[in-house]
C-alpha cells in the first residue's frame, strides 16, 4: 500500500520564508523563556534528595506534609508518583547535615508518623558538587557531538550542507528544551539523554535529504538550485513520514507504557521528532539554500560514483 | 546473474544470528533467588560449613531447590523470593558470627549454554534493586598527610647528614627550610636533591631558605596513591558487608563508584563506607595542669581532647603511631575479665616504631584517640567538600610493658561496638576522608516494575512496527519484520556477551527506539526499489539499485547517529550511559540486519529470477 500517491514536484521551497519567520519566532520564544522560566532542572542538576515511597493504601498527601513538616522538613515538595499509594518527597539541598541520612531519616519519621507500613522504593542523594559536575559535562557533551558531527558532514558533503544540517540540529534542541521550559516539566539525566538522541535522529533525517538533494545536483542536468531540492524533498517525503511514523509509534507505546520514570525522555524524544522531520525538510535545506549552494559546488573534481570508495563494504 | 548471493554469505548472515541467538538465550532461563555464604576473614567456606547449611535449612523446614560448595563458597537456590527471605533470616542467626549471608540472584543457565560461556545481561540497579552510591575523595587532606610526611622526611635526612637548620615548616603547597648559614644551605641542597629526585628545589640565598615542591609527577603520583589506597579499603570494607557481586570502580580523578545490588540496609552500608577512621597513639600529657589547660591556657606541644564521656584529656601533640601502620584488628574478650576489647596487630615498621616509642614511657599513661571524619556537607570556597575531624579518646591505659606488633586496647561498652571499631580499623586507615556525594537507593520491587514496565513498552513498541511494515510493504514488510526481530536478539546476545554491558531501564528505552528507527534503512530501500519500478525498470535492476542507491544514504546516516551516540557513552554516566550502551549496539546490528539481512533473505526469494511483480 502507499500512503502518499504524489505526482508532480511539490513547490517546498516557496514556503521557506514563511518557514524561516516560523522556526524564528519559535527559536525567539523558546530562548526568551529559557532565560525567564529557566528549565526545571531535576535532582540530577541540582543535588538535594529525593525519596519515592510506597504506602499500603491510598496515600493522604496533607498527612504526609503535616509530619514531615513537624519532623522540622518544612521544605518538603510532597506529590503523588505514578500511582494513588505512590508519593514522591522531594528535599533541597541542606547544609550542616550528613545529607545521605535523610533519606532513612525521613523514613523513620513517616513510619512513626503515619502509622503504617511503609516501603521504601527509591532514594536518591545527589551533592551539589556532582550536580555541577554533570551540568558541566551534559553541556559539553552536546557541544562534543555538534562539532563531531560538523565535521563529519563538511568532510563527507560540503560545508554548506554541515552549516545547514547543524543549524537544524540547534534548532530542534533549542525547540526540545523551550517546550520543557514553557510546561515546567522536569529535565533530568534521561532528558538530556532524550535531546541527545533528537540530535542523532533529526541528523539522520536531515543526512537522508542532504544525500538526496546532492545526488539529484549530480543528476538532473536542468533546474535551478530551488527546483532540485524540491525534487529532491517530494522524493523523500514518504520516506521521512514513514520513519517519523514508525518512531512516533514506538515512542508512545514507551510513554504509556514505560512508566512515570520515562515520562520525560518519551516527552522529549515525541517533541524532538516532531521538530526533527520539519527541520529536516526546512531548516537544512533553506540554510543550505541561503549559503549559494550551486551545481559547481557539488560536482567532483574526479567524477567517480558516489559510494565507489567503498566497495569493499559493498554487499 | 544479479541479486544472487554466493552461498557462504548467505550462510555467514544464518551463522551471525544463530550466534546472536545462542547468546541470548540465557536471559531467557532468568535468574533463580539464591542465598550465598562465604567466610569473613579469611575463612574459607567448607564441607562441614555445607552441612551446616543442609542442617539449618532442614530444621527450618526450608525447601531449596540445590546447594552447592564452589571456590569456598556456599550457594542455595530457591524458587521463590520468600524462601529466600526466610532461608537468608535462619541462615544468618545460626552462621553469623564467622560467616557472612547474602542474599544473590544467581543465573538458572543449563549446565550446556554456561561451558559455551552463556550469562544472562547484567542488570543496572534500578531494574535489579540496590544501592549505588558515588564516593568523593578529600584531596585536600590527602596532599596535607604527603606535606607533612615530606617535613618529617626532610628534617631526618638533614640530621643523619649533620647539616644543621633553623626550621622545617609547611609553606603553601611545598615545604620551606630555613638555614643559619649559607654553607649550610648548599650543602642541603645537594644532598636532597640526591636524595628526592621527584621534588623541586627553590633556594633564595638571602632569606637563607630552600622551597621544596612536588614535580607534577609526584602530585599526581600522591593523589593517585590516595585514590588507589581508597578503592583498596573500601573494597576491603564491602567484602565485610557480605554483599554478593558489589562493584568498586574508580570515576575520574577523585571519585570512586560503589554499587551494592541487592543491598536493602542502606543506613549500615553508609555508616561502614563513609566513615573513614584512624588511631593515634598519644601520652597523656602529666607535666602541666588539666584545668589551666581547660580554661584556655593549653601548653604548646599539647592539645586538649574529650573522651567517650565528655570529659577532656590533656595529650602530647606528638604522635607515637598511626593507623596506618596497622594491618589486622579483631574484637576479642579479656580472659580475666571477659570485658570486650580490640586486638591490633603492626606491621614490621609500625612494630618498630611502636616499640622505641613505649619502651621510654613505660608505667606512664597512653591515650589512644580514635579520629572519624566525615564530611560536613559545607563546601570550601574552592568548590571541595569540607571535612570535619571527630577525635575522641577511647582508652587511656597504662603501659606494661614495652609494646611490638601485637597488642590490644580496651575500653568498649559493648561487643557491637568493638566489633564495629575493629571493623573500621582492619582495612587499615584511610589516607584521605573520604564522602558520599551521589547516592541512588532502588527497592527490590520497584526494580520488578520497572522491568516489567520496559519490557511492555519494547514488545508494544515492536508489535506496532511490525504490524505497520507488514501493511505497508506487504511480503516484503516481512522480511523487514524478521531483520527487526534477528536485531533485537542480536542487541541482547551482544549484551549478554560484552562483560561490563549492564542494561538499565533508560537502556530498555534505548533498544524502544533502535526498534523504530532500525527500519529506518529497509524503508529508504524499498522506497527506491519502489521508485526505481516505477521509473519502469526490470525487478531485478530495480532491487539491485534500490540497495545500491540506499547504501551510501544509509552508512551516512548511521554513523553520524554513532557519533552522537559513542560521544554520550564517554562522557555520559549512569542513565546516559546505559542509554548509550544500547543506542550505539543497536545501530552497528541494525545496519548488519537490515542491510545484508534483509539482502540475503530477499535475493533467495525473489533474486535472480523471472517475475514480473514485487510483493512490496
Amino acid at each position: 500500500m502507499q500512503i502518499l500517491k504524489i505526482k508532480e514536484t511539490l513547490a517546498f521551497m516557496s514556503y521557506r520564508k514563511l518557514a524561516s519567520i516560523f522556526s524564528i519566532i519559535l527559536v525567539v520564544a523558546s530562548l526568551t523563556s529559557l532565560a525567564t522560566n529557566k528549565l526545571n532542572f531535576g535532582l540530577d542538576f541540582t543535588g538535594g534528595t529525593l525519596l519515592e515511597v510506597g504506602f499500603e493504601q491510598p496515600a493522604d498527601l496533607s498527612k504526609v506534609r503535616t509530619v514531615l513538616e513537624a519532623g522540622g522538613f518544612e521544605d518538603a515538595v510532597v506529590q503523588l508518583f505514578g500511582s494513588s499509594n505512590d508519593v514522591l518527597i522531594r528535599l533541597g539541598q541542606r547544609d550542616n547535615v550528613k545529607a545521605e541520612m535523610l533519606g532513612n531519616q525521613i523514613l523513620g519519621i513517616l513510619e512513626q508518623g503515619t502509622g503504617q507500613n511503609i516501603e521504601m522504593r527509591r532514594i536518591e542523594f545527589v551533592g551539589a558538587n556532582v550536580g555541577d559536575e554533570l551540568t558541566e559535562q551534559g553541556g559539553l557533551a552536546m557541544l562534543t557531538a555538534l562539532i563531531c558531527i560538523l565535521v563529519y558532514v563538511a568532510f563527507r558533503f560540503e560545508w554548506r550542507f554541515a552549516l545547514g544540517s547543524v543549524t537544524a540540529l540547534a534548532h530542534d534542541v533549542i525547540l526540545t528544551l523551550g517546550l520543557f521550559s514553557v510546561l515546567g516539566l522536569e529535565f533530568d539525566l534521561t532528558v538530556l539523554a532524550a535531546i541527545l538522541a533528537v540530535i542523532g535522529y533529526s541528523l539522520n533525517d536531515t543526512i537522508v535529504v542532504s544525500d538526496r538533494i546532492r545526488e539529484n545536483f549530480r543528476k538532473v542536468r536542468k533546474g535551478t538550485p530551488e527546483e532540485i531540492i524540491n525534487i529532491s524533498l517530494t522524493q523523500t517525503l514518504s520516506r521521512t513520514m514513514i520513519t517519523s511514523l514508525t518512531t512516533f509509534l514506538v515512542l508512545l507505546a514507551l510513554f504509556f507504557k514505560g512508566g512515570a520514570l520515562i515520562h520525560g525522555f518519551a516527552t522529549a524524544l515525541l517533541f524532538g521528532i516532531v521538530v526533527g522531520t520539519y527541520s529536516s525538510i526546512y531548516v537544512a535545506s533553506t540554510v543550505a539554500l541561503a549559503l549559494g549552494i550551486s551545481k559547481e559546488d557539488l560536482i567532483p573534481e574526479v567524477i567517480e560514483k558516489e559510494g565507489a570508495d567503498q566497495d569493499e563494504l559493498r554487499m | 546473474m544479479l541479486n544472487k548471493y554466493p552461498l557462504w554469505k548467505t550462510l555467514m548472515v544464518v551463522f551471525i544470528v544463530a550466534i546472536g541467538a545462542l547468546y541470548a538465550l540465557p536471559n531467557y532461563y532468568g535468574e533463580d533467588p539464591a542465598v550465598q555464604i562465604s567466610g569473613t576473614r579469611g575463612v574459607q567456606a567448607d564441607l562441614s560449613t555445607l552441612d551446616a547449611v543442609k542442617d539449618t535449612l532442614a530444621q527450618a523446614n526450608i525447601t531449596y531447590q540445590s546447594v552447592a560448595l564452589t571456590n569456598g563458597q556456599v550457594l542455595v537456590r530457591f524458587s521463590d523470593y520468600k524462601t529466600q527471605q526466610t532461608a537468608n533470616e535462619s541462615l544468618s542467626a545460626s552462621l553469623g558470627d564467622t560467616y557472612s549471608v547474602a542474599l544473590n540472584l544467581t543465573p538458572a543457565t543449563p549446565e550446556w549454554l554456561a561451558s559455551l560461556g552463556g550469562v544472562p545481561m547484567k542488570l543496572g540497579l534500578d531494574l535489579s534493586g540496590g544501592v549505588h552510591f558515588l564516593m568523593e575523595v578529600d584531596m585536600k587532606t590527602a596532599m596535607g598527610r604527603a606535606q607533612e610526611n615530606m617535613i618529617g622526611d626532610f628534617r631526618t635526612s638533614l640530621r643523619n647528614e649533620k647539616i644543621r637548620y633553623r626550621s622545617v615548616k609547611e609553606s603553601g603547597n611545598g615545604v620551606e627550610v630555613i638555614f643559619r648559614k649559607l654553607d649550610d644551605l648548599e650543602n642541603a641542597e645537594d644532598v636532597l636533591k640526591r636524595t628526592y629526585g621527584d621534588y623541586l628545589f627553590v633556594d633564595n640565598e638571602d632569606k637563607l631558605s630552600l622551597k621544596i615542591t612536588m614535580t607534577d609527577a609526584k602530585l599526581k603520583e600522591t593523589r593517585e596513591y590516595a585514590l588507589q589506597q581508597n578503592i583498596t579499603i573500601i573494597r576491603n570494607r564491602v567484602n565485610e558487608l557480605g554483599v554478593a557481586e558489589p562493584l568498586v570502580q574508580r570515576q575520574g580523578a577523585k571519585h570512586i563508584v560503589v554499587e551494592l545490588p541487592g543491598v536493602q540496609d542502606t543506613a549500615r552500608a553508609k555508616e561502614i563506607l563513609g566513615a573513614t577512621a584512624t588511631l593515634q597513639f598519644h601520652m597523656v600529657d602529666q607535666e602541666h595542669d588539666l584545668r589551666d589547660a581547660v580554661n584556655g591556657r593549653v601548653p604548646p606541644g599539647s592539645f586538649l581532647v574529650n573522651d567517650q564521656d565528655g570529659r577532656p584529656q590533656l595529650l602530647k601533640k606528638r604522635i607515637m603511631l598511626r593507623g596506618e601502620h596497622i594491618i589486622g584488628a579483631a574484637p576479642s574478650r579479656d580472659q580475666q575479665t571477659s570485658r570486650p576489647q580490640v586486638s591490633i596487630d603492626l606491621d614490621s615498621k609500625g612494630g618498630s616504631i611502636f616499640s622505641n616509642a613505649t619502651k621510654d614511657n613505660i608505667g606512664k599513661p597512653m591515650a589512644t584517640v580514635f579520629i572519624e571524619s566525615k564530611a560536613t556537607g559545607e563546601k570550601n570556597p574552592d568548590g571541595s567538600l569540607k571535612f570535619t575531624q571527630v577525635q575522641e579518646v577511647i582508652s587511656v591505659a597504662t603501659i606494661q610493658a614495652r609494646l611490638g606488633s601485637k597488642f590490644v586496647i580496651t575500653g568498649q561498652e559493648s561487643p557491637a561496638e568493638s566489633q564495629n571499631l575493629a571493623l573500621l580499623l582492619r582495612a587499615g586507615a584511610l589516607i584521605a576522608p573520604i564522602a558520599i556525594v551521589e547516592e541512588r537507593t532502588v527497592g527490590p520491587s520497584l526494580g520488578a516494575e520497572n522491568v516489567e514496565l520496559g519490557m511492555q513498552a519494547i514488545l508494544w513498541g515492536f508489535a506496532l512496527v511490525l504490524l505497520f511494515m507488514m501493511v505497508y510493504y506487504r511480503k516484503f514488510g516481512i522480511v523487514a519484520n524478521l531483520a527487526l526481530a534477528a536485531n533485537l536478539v542480536l542487541i541482547i546476545g551482544i549484551m549478554s556477551l560484552i562483560p561490563g554491558a549492564t542494561l538499565t531501564l533508560p537502556g530498555m528505552a534505548g533498544i524502544v527506539l533502535t526498534v523504530g528507527m532500525a527500519v529506518d534503512a529497509n524503508v529508504l530501500i524499498f522506497e527506491r526499489i519502489r521508485e526505481e519500478l516505477r521509473e519502469g525498470k526490470t525487478v531485478q535492476q530495480s532491487i539491485h539499485h534500490g540497495y545500491d542507491s540506499a547504501f551510501s544514504t544509509i552508512i551516512d546516516a548511521n554513523i553520524t547517529t554513532l557519533i552522537a551516540a559513542l560521544i554520550l557513552f564517554a562522557v555520559g554516566t549512569g542513565p546516559i550511559k546505559g542509554f548509550a550502551v544500547t543506542l550505539s549496539i543497536g545501530i552497528i546490528t541494525s545496519m548488519f540486519t537490515s542491510i545484508i539481512g534483509t539482502r540475503a533473505v530477499v535475493n533467495a526469494l525473489w533474486g535472480g529470477k523471472k517475475i514480473d511483480k514485487l510483493p512490496i
